[in-house]
C-alpha cells in the first residue's frame, strides 16, 4: 500500500441542493436515467421536497437528500438541510467482508470499486452495507445503459477511480458550485473539515460535527463544546459535516460495526465462496481493510 | 466575481442559489469571510437555506419594502453623505411645478388622463438662465438618461454637417443645486417626503413582512455601508416581470446611491440575467426598439425622418453619448459598406422605422388578429410562454413557421398539441431545422457581467444540423440573389447590405461543413474597421473613440469595439492562464474597453483619494496625473482628467461635466435618485399593487401603475381586481434542474428525472383550507385558463397578514409543456399580457388564481402523455 | 467470442475453484482491474477545446473533449473547465449535462416540413428547407411591406414577419439577425430579452 489514501468531505452546511453531483456522476460515468417511462407517464413525483430520485440505487451513485425543518411559525425552526450522500468507502467495508468474489476490492487510493465482470450477482454485499448504497441492477446492460451496467450485478459509487488512477478528482466534487462536495488526500480533508467546524461553531453553529470520523481523536483541533464529531465503521473516506443527529439525514445513529455480526447468513455463503477463491485472496481484502484503517501519511 | 467582496449581500427578486447555481459559490465566498446573506423573497428556497436571515415578502410590493429602506435611511441620517451630495442629483433642483403621488394620491404632476400618458415638463430641472426649451410630451422610443432635444429643422442631408457645431447649440445651462440639501425643491428634499409614509408599519402591511425583520434587513445593510464597507443587491427576473419593473429596480438604486453603494467594489446591483447570451442579444440586440449598441430604432413616432434629425434627436450632448454620429454611422457603414456614402445619408433611409410597441406581447396580439403571416423562432419556444393558450391559438393563424432548435419544441409542435382536435383545419407550413450546439460552432457569448467569451467549434454538428449563423448568413446570401436585378427603391437595403463572411479554406478545411460562415469576420465586424472594401485592406479598431463620423470606419456595434483590437488579437478568448486576480481582465473581455466594474470612478472621493484603503480601487495618481485601478480593472473615466476639473459649460459630452462627476453616461454626471427623463410612468419609483392583486393599495386611492400596458381582448381576460374570485397570489418561476420551457432539460434524461412533473408550492395553512394534501392533483385557475399540478404542501410557504387580513401565496415553475420525456400542464396557460410602461416586460411575478384540489391530471395532460416519447 | 470472467466464475462454481483461485488470486486481480480501467481511461488521446455552458448567463467555462476515430471529431466528455475564473471548473447540474444536450438519441439531424393541413412531419433536405424558407420570407414581405404611412411618412416596414429568440445565440448570430431582417423591413424582431 504505497499511494495516498483518497476521499471527499461533504460539508453540508454549504451544500445548496442543486444535484450537479448527480448529474456530473451520471455524466462522467454515463449512467442512464433510472425510469423514463415513470417520468413520462407522470409516476416519478415523490411529493418529498425538492427531492424525485428517493434514494441511492445502481444508477444513481449520488443522491440529494432534502429536509424540511420548520416550525409552525417558522419563526422557532426555519431551515432547509441538503445533503449529497454516495457510498462512504468505508474503512471497515462490509460489502468487501461479504464479497464471494472479490468483485467488490479497495482499489490503492483507499476506495471500494467493483469489478462488474466478476461479480456474480449475489447480493450480499446488498445487505451488508449499513448505509444502503449498493443497489441490484437487474434492468440494463451495457448497450442500455451505458459501460458500468452488467444486468445482473451490482453497482455503486466507484470514486472515479479511473479519473483518480490518471490524476483527476471525482466528477461530483469538481462539479459542486460550492465546494460542499471536496476530493482530496484524507489527512487534508480531515484538516478541511476540523477549520470548518471550528469557523461554524465560531459563527454559533455549534450543531455542526463530523460524522465518519472522530477529529479530536484523529488529532486535529477542533471545538470541545458543542456538537460531538461520531466515528463509524473504523472511519469513512467519504465523511460528512452535518447540522443535526444522524438520523435527520438517514444515517445510523450508532456505529453500526462489521456486517458479519448481524448478517451471519450471508457472511458465511461468504466464506464459502472465498473458499473457492483460495486463502489469498481472503488475506488480501483483510489487509487492505487494515490498511486503510491506518494512519494515512504513508507515501 | 466582485460579490466576494461585499460585507452584506441582499437577494430580492433573485433567487440565485437556485438559478445562477455556479455564481452563487461568490456570494458563499464573501459568506465565509463574514459577509451578512439576506433573502428577500415569497418562498423560503435553496438560496434562503444558505443566507443568514430569510425574509418574506408578498409578491409585487417590493417598491413598498425597498421604499422603507430609503425612508429608514433618510428618516435616521444614516446615508453616505459625501457621496450623496457629491455624485448623486440629491442636490438638484427640480421644477416647482412638480407635484408627488404623495400630494396627487398616486399620480405624479402632468398627468393626462384621456391619453393615459404623462407630460414630463413639471419633472425637469431647474437650470440657470436661460430657461431650457419646455420637454416634448414622451414617447415610449424615449430612452433613459436621454434628455430631450430641441427640435431639428427636418429635411436636411448629413452632408457637410460639423456634428460639433450642430451639438454645441444643444448644449443646455447648467442645472440649479443647493448642496446644503434644505431646499425643499432638491431632489434630496422630494425623495424625503415622498418615501416618508413607507414606515416598517406600512411594510408590514403592504408586504406582509414582519416589523422586526425588515428592521433587521434595515440595520444589516447601513450597517455594512460607508466608506469602510460595502453591499450589493442581486436580482433577476423576480424584479423585472412586473407591470413596475424598471421602477423596481431604479428603487434598489436609489437605495444603493444613499448607502454610496454604487461603483464600488463589493457594491452594485447585480442583474443576474438568464439566459447564455441574453446580454449580448440585448447589446447586439435582436430587439425591435434597439439596433446593436443601445442606438434606438428609428421611429415613424419621432423626429427621425432623416439620418441628421435621427442624430440629432438621439445624441445627448452633455454625456459620454455626444459620439453618437460616429456610432450610427459607422454601423450604417458596416451594414452597406461601400453602398453608403455621405451623399445617400449612408443608406439611413433604407432602414424600416418602427410605428408602435412591436414587442412580444403585442406581436401575439397582432398574430391573433392575423396580421403576423410567417415566424421565425431561433431557440425560443412561445407556446408554453405567456398566456400561452393565446400564443398558441394565435400561432394557428400563421402561413408559415420556421423553429430552430434542437428537438421537438412545442412551439415546433403547436398544431398537435393536445387541445388541438383538428390539425386539417391549422393551415400553418412549419419547417422545423435542426440546430447546433454551442460546442459545434465558433463565436462569442456575453454573460451576465458583460463578459464576452470566445468558443471554438469542437465538432462538426450532426446531419443536417447547422449553427444559427450559417441559417442567416446563407438565408441573406439567397435573398440578396432574390432580389438583386430589382430596381426598386424598397429593395435597396437588402441589395446593398454586406455579408462578407466567407470562410477561410483553413478554417473549414478539417470540417465536414465546408460552407460555415466566418464567425470571426463577423465578430470583427462588429468590432469595426477602418473601412477598406475587402477583408485584406481592412486594418481593425483597438476602442470607440477611433469611430469616425465621417463614413471612414464600420463598426456593428460600438459598445463591443476592442474586442479584437487586430486581426491577431480575439479578447474574448477564454485563454488558459489567464486567470489573472478576481476582475481577470485577461480572461474575456467586458464591455466597453474591458471595464469590469462601471462608474469605477465613485469608488474614491470627490478628491480622487480612496474612500477607505479596504475598498480602493480606482483612485487619482496625482504625482502621475492620471487615474489607477488597484485590480487591473479599466478606468471608466477620461483618465487624465483631474479630480478637480471644472466643468466647461461650453463642453461637448464629459466635457461638460467635472471631475468628480463619476456617471459619465448620465447627462449631468450624476448618478440619479431622481429621473427627470427616461421614464413613461414617473421620476420616482412608487408603490402600485400588481395588475391583478388581493387587495387595493394601503398608500394611494390609485391602485396600479396608471400607465401599466394592457390588452383587453379575448382570450386574455384579467381577474377582477382585489376581487374575490381569484384571492391567491401566485408566482411564476425556474427551478435548477429545468431551464425555461424546458427543450434545453426535458429531452435530457438526466435531468428529467431529477424535477419529473410540474408542481405547485403551497402553505399547510392554504392547503387544508381546500382540503388538499400533499402530493396530490390540484387544479390552478385564473380567468384565462387552468393547468393542473401535483401539490407540494410546505412550510418554506406562509400565508401573509396584511394588516389582519389573511393573503395566501402560491407558487408554481414553469419549465413543462407537451413535448419531451418530461411532460406536464402549462404553467403558462394562467398568466396575462400585461407589461411594463417603459420595457413592455409582462408581470409573471405576481398576479391572482384560485385553487382546488383535482381527481388527477387534466385531459391535456392525459394526451400529451399518451404520445410516446 | 472471449467468455468473460463473470460468466466464466458463474459457470464454473465450486468444481473450478483452481482455475478461479490462479485466474484471479491476490494480487493479479487488482493489477488486472487497474490495467483494464487505464487502457479504457475514456479521456486517453482527446483533444479539450475550451467552451460556454449554454444555459443561464453566468457563463461558466467549460471543456469539450472530443476525438476522431476516422468519422470526424466526437464529442466523448464536457465537464467544467478549472482555467474560468468565473466557475473555477465547477458547473450546476444543467451545465454538467451538456453533453447529453449534445449527444442525444432524441437530438433532431434533419429538416422536417408540416405541409398545411397535415398531421405529420416530413423529412426535407436541407437546400430544399433553405429554398422554402427563403419563398415564405421573401413572398411574405413583399405581400405586407409598406413602404410610406398613410400621413406620407417614409417606414419601409414589413408588417407580416416576426423573428423571435436568439439569448442562447452567439452575438454573431444576434447580429446576423438583426442585420437580415432589418434589411428585409422586419422590425418585429424580438428575443428572450424581452421577456
Amino acid at each position: 500500500m504505497t499511494a495516498t489514501q483518497k476521499g471527499m468531505f461533504v460539508d453540508t452546511s454549504i451544500c445548496t441542493g442543486c444535484k450537479a453531483c448527480q448529474v456530473a456522476c451520471k455524466e462522467w460515468n454515463q449512467l442512464p436515467m433510472e425510469d423514463q417511462e415513470a417520468v413520462h407517464l407522470g409516476n416519478a413525483f415523490l411529493a418529498d421536497s425538492y427531492d424525485n430520485t428517493g434514494h441511492l440505487s445502481a444508477t444513481n451513485w449520488r443522491h440529494v437528500k432534502f429536509m424540511e425543518q420548520f416550525s409552525d411559525d417558522r419563526r422557532t425552526q426555519s431551515r432547509w438541510l441538503m445533503m449529497s450522500d454516495s457510498c462512504k468507502h468505508c474503512v471497515d467495508a462490509g460489502c468487501l467482508e461479504v464479497c464471494p468474489t472479490g468483485a467488490l476490492f479497495r482499489t490503492d487510493f483507499g476506495a471500494v470499486d467493483i469489478h462488474n465482470d466478476v461479480c456474480i450477482g449475489c447480493r450480499y454485499c446488498v445487505g451488508a452495507c449499513p448505509f444502503g448504497v449498493i443497489s441490484f441492477n437487474d434492468k440494463f446492460d451495457g448497450t442500455t445503459g451505458g459501460p458500468h451496467m452488467v444486468k445482473g450485478t451490482v453497482n455503486k459509487c466507484v470514486l472515479c477511480s479511473d479519473r483518480v488512477a490518471n490524476g483527476l478528482g471525482t466528477a461530483c466534487a469538481k462539479a459542486c458550485p460550492t465546494s460542499s462536495i471536496t476530493f482530496g488526500n484524507l489527512d487534508d480533508l480531515k484538516r478541511l473539515a476540523a477549520s470548518r467546524i471550528q469557523a461554524l461553531h465560531a459563527r454559533g453553529q455549534t450543531d455542526a460535527y463530523v460524522y465518519g470520523w472522530d477529529l479530536k481523536a484523529e488529532g486535529y483541533d477542533r471545538p470541545s463544546d458543542g456538537a460531538q464529531d461520531l466515528k463509524v465503521v473504523g472511519g469513512l473516506n467519504v465523511f460528512y459535516l452535518l447540522l443535526d443527529k444522524p438520523g435527520v439525514y438517514g444515517l445510523p445513529a450508532h456505529d453500526p460495526g462489521l456486517p458479519q455480526k448481524n448478517i451471519l447468513p450471508n457472511a458465511g455463503g461468504a466464506l464459502l465462496m472465498a473458499g473457492v477463491l483460495g486463502i489469498a485472496g481472503v488475506a488480501s481484502f483483510r489487509k487492505r481493510r487494515m490498511d486503510a484503517a491506518a494512519p494515512a501519511a504513508v507515501e | 466575481m466582485d460579490l466576494q467582496h461585499s460585507d452584506f449581500i441582499v437577494f430580492m427578486g433573485s433567487n440565485m442559489a437556485e438559478c445562477h447555481p455556479v455564481g452563487f459559490k461568490w456570494p458563499m465566498k464573501a459568506k465565509a469571510k463574514g459577509a451578512t446573506l439576506v433573502h428577500v423573497d415569497p418562498r423560503f428556497t435553496r438560496t434562503s437555506a444558505m443566507c443568514d436571515l430569510y425574509v418574506p415578502i408578498r409578491s409585487g410590493t417590493d417598491i413598498a419594502f425597498l421604499g422603507g429602506l430609503a425612508n429608514y435611511i433618510l428618516s435616521n441620517d444614516k446615508y453616505f453623505k459625501d457621496y450623496v451630495v457629491n455624485f448623486t442629483n440629491a442636490p438638484t433642483l427640480i421644477n416647482a411645478g412638480f407635484k408627488d403621488t404623495e400630494d396627487n394620491d398616486g399620480f405624479f404632476s402632468g398627468w393626462d388622463a384621456a391619453k393615459k400618458t404623462y407630460d414630463r415638463a413639471t419633472w425637469q430641472y431647474q437650470r440657470n438662465a436661460p430657461p431650457p426649451a419646455p420637454a416634448p410630451t414622451g414617447t415610449a422610443e424615449q430612452h433613459e438618461g436621454q434628455e430631450p432635444a430641441p427640435k431639428p429643422v427636418a429635411g436636411q442631408s448629413v452632408k457637410g454637417v460639423n456634428w460639433g457645431t450642430e451639438i454645441a447649440k444643444l448644449l443646455p445651462t447648467f442645472p440649479k443645486e443647493d448642496r446644503t440639501l434644505q431646499d425643499p425643491q432638491t431632489v434630496f428634499q422630494i425623495l424625503k417626503r415622498h418615501y416618508a409614509r413607507y414606515t416598517p408599519e406600512m411594510v408590514e402591511k403592504i408586504c406582509g413582512t414582519p416589523k422586526d425583520l425588515f428592521l433587521k434587513v434595515a440595520d444589516i445593510i447601513t450597517s455594512n455601508s460607508g466608506p469602510d464597507k460595502t453591499g450589493a443587491f442581486v436580482y433577476a427576473v423576480g424584479w423585472t416581470q412586473h407591470t413596475y419593473g424598471v421602477q423596481l429596480i431604479r428603487t434598489a438604486g436609489i437605495v444603493q446611491l444613499l448607502l454610496g453603494n454604487i461603483g464600488r467594489p463589493g457594491g452594485g446591483i447585480m442583474a443576474l440575467r438568464g439566459h447564455a447570451s441574453i446580454q449580448g442579444s440585448t447589446d447586439i440586440a435582436s430587439l425591435y426598439n434597439l439596433h446593436p449598441g443601445y442606438l434606438n430604432t428609428p421611429s415613424a413616432n419621432t423626429t427621425h425622418d432623416t439620418l441628421k434629425n435621427y442624430i440629432l434627436t438621439e445624441t445627448q450632448p452633455t454625456s459620454f453619448w455626444s459620439n453618437t454620429p460616429a456610432y450610427v454611422i459607422s454601423q450604417l457603414k458596416a451594414w452597406f459598406g461601400a453602398n453608403a456614402t455621405v451623399d445617400n445619408d449612408y443608406g439611413y433611409d433604407w432602414l424600416p422605422k418602427i410605428t408602435a410597441d412591436h414587442s412580444h406581447l403585442p406581436v401575439f396580439v397582432e398574430m391573433m388578429d392575423g396580421k403576423i403571416k410567417g415566424m421565425i423562432l431561433t431557440g425560443q419556444n412561445p407556446a408554453t410562454s405567456i398566456n400561452a393558450g393565446f400564443t398558441r391559438k394565435a400561432m394557428r393563424n400563421l402561413d408559415w413557421l420556421i423553429v430552430r432548435d434542437f428537438y421537438e419544441t412545442e412551439s415546433a409542435a403547436f398544431w398537435k398539441a393536445p387541445d388541438v382536435d383538428d390539425s386539417s383545419a391549422i393551415k400553418t407550413e412549419v419547417i422545423l431545422m435542426p440546430a447546433a450546439h454551442v460546442a459545434e460552432k465558433d463565436g462569442t457569448m456575453t454573460q451576465t457581467q458583460r463578459t464576452l467569451q470566445w468558443h471554438d467549434k469542437a465538432a462538426d454538428p450532426p446531419g443536417d444540423s447547422r449553427g444559427d449563423l450559417w441559417f442567416w448568413w446563407h438565408l441573406g446570401l439567397r435573398l440578396k440573389e432574390r432580389y438583386a436585378s430589382s430596381t426598386a427603391t424598397r429593395d435597396l437595403g437588402i441589395k446593398n447590405m454586406t455579408l462578407d463572411y466567407d470562410p477561410e479554406p483553413a478554417d473549414v478545411a478539417n470540417w465536414r461543413i465546408k460552407d460555415e460562415p466566418a464567425a470571426k469576420k463577423v465578430l470583427w465586424e462588429i468590432n469595426g474597421f477602418n473601412y477598406a472594401k475587402d477583408w485584406k485592406d481592412r486594418t481593425l479598431l483597438s476602442t470607440f473613440t477611433l469611430l469616425k463620423d465621417d463614413g471612414t470606419t464600420a463598426a456593428g456595434a460600438w459598445i463591443y469595439t476592442g474586442v479584437t483590437p487586430d486581426k491577431n488579437t480575439n479578447r474574448a478568448a477564454m485563454t488558459s492562464g489567464k486567470n489573472d486576480g478576481w476582475v481577470s481582465p485577461n480572461w474575456g473581455w467586458a464591455w466597453p474597453a474591458n471595464r469590469h466594474q462601471l462608474y469605477n470612478r465613485a469608488s474614491a472621493d470627490p478628491a480622487g483619494n480612496p474612500w477607505s484603503d479596504r475598498k480602493k480601487y480606482t483612485y487619482w495618481d496625482a504625482t502621475a496625473k492620471t487615474w489607477k485601478n488597484v485590480a487591473g480593472d479599466s478606468i471608466d473615466f477620461t483618465a487624465t482628467k483631474a479630480p478637480d476639473t471644472k466643468p466647461n459649460p461650453t463642453g461637448i459630452g464629459v466635457a461638460f461635466q467635472s471631475g468628480s462627476d463619476p456617471f459619465i453616461l448620465k447627462t449631468d454626471g450624476k448618478g440619479w435618485l431622481f429621473a427627470p427623463v427616461g421614464l413613461s410612468d414617473g421620476p420616482l419609483p412608487t408603490h402600485y399593487e400588481p395588475w391583478e392583486s388581493p387587495v387595493n393599495n394601503a398608500l394611494y386611492k390609485q391602485d396600479r401603475n396608471p400607465v401599466t400596458k394592457v390588452w383587453d381582448v379575448a382570450g386574455n381576460k384579467y381577474n377582477t381586481f382585489a376581487g374575490t374570485d381569484f384571492p391567491i397570489v401566485i408566482s411564476t418561476y425556474r427551478l435548477t434542474e429545468h431551464h425555461l420551457s424546458g427543450v434545453m432539460t426535458r429531452w435530457l434524461p438526466w435531468l428529467a428525472e431529477l424535477m419529473p412533473e410540474l408542481f405547485i408550492e403551497m402553505s399547510p395553512e392554504l392547503a387544508t383550507e381546500k382540503g388538499i394534501k400533499n402530493g396530490d392533483w390540484v387544479k390552478v385557475s385564473t380567468s384565462r385558463s387552468a393547468a393542473t399540478a401535483r401539490a407540494l404542501v410546505t412550510r418554506r410557504l406562509r400565508p401573509f397578514n396584511l394588516g389582519g387580513k389573511t393573503v395566501h401565496q402560491v407558487g408554481m415553475p414553469f419549465h413543462w409543456g407537451y413535448m419531451g420525456i418530461a411532460v406536464g400542464d402549462v404553467t403558462n396557460n394562467t398568466s396575462a399580457l400585461v407589461a411594463d410602461p417603459n420595457v413592455s416586460i409582462h408581470e409573471g411575478k405576481a398576479f391572482t388564481c384560485n385553487i382546488e384540489k383535482a381527481t388527477g391530471p387534466s385531459d391535456f395532460l392525459q394526451r400529451a402523455r399518451k404520445v410516446p416519447v | 467470442m472471449a467468455v468473460t470472467r463473470r460468466q466464466l466464475l458463474k459457470m464454473t462454481g465450486i468444481g473450478s475453484a483452481g482455475v478461479a483461485a490462479t485466474s484471479f488470486g491476490a494480487l493479479g486481480f487488482d493489477l488486472a482491474f487497474a490495467e483494464d480501467r487505464a487502457a479504457k481511461y475514456k479521456l486517453e488521446g482527446v483533444t479539450a477545446t475550451p467552451s460556454i455552458c449554454p444555459y443561464c448567463a453566468v457563463g461558466c467555462g467549460t471543456l469539450v473533449q472530443t476525438r476522431d476515430d476516422g468519422k470526424g471529431r466526437q464529442i466523448i466528455n464536457i465537464e467544467g473547465n478549472p482555467d474560468s475564473p468565473i466557475s473555477t471548473g465547477s458547473l450546476c447540474p444543467k451545465g454538467a449535462a451538456t453533453f447529453q444536450l449534445a449527444m442525444n438519441p432524441k437530438r433532431l439531424q434533419q429538416v422536417q416540413r408540416r405541409a398545411p393541413g397535415s398531421d405529420k412531419w416530413e423529412t426535407m433536405s436541407l437546400d430544399a428547407a433553405m429554398a422554402r424558407v427563403t419563398e415564405l420570407v421573401a413572398t411574405s414581405r413583399d405581400a405586407t411591406f409598406v413602404e410610406r404611412t398613410a400621413d406620407g411618412k417614409l417606414i419601409n416596414q414589413t408588417t407580416g414577419i416576426f423573428a423571435l429568440g436568439g439569448a442562447t445565440n452567439d452575438n454573431e448570430e444576434n447580429y446576423l439577425i438583426a442585420k437580415v431582417m432589418r434589411m428585409m423591413g422586419v422590425v418585429r424582431i424580438e428575443n428572450q430579452a424581452r421577456i
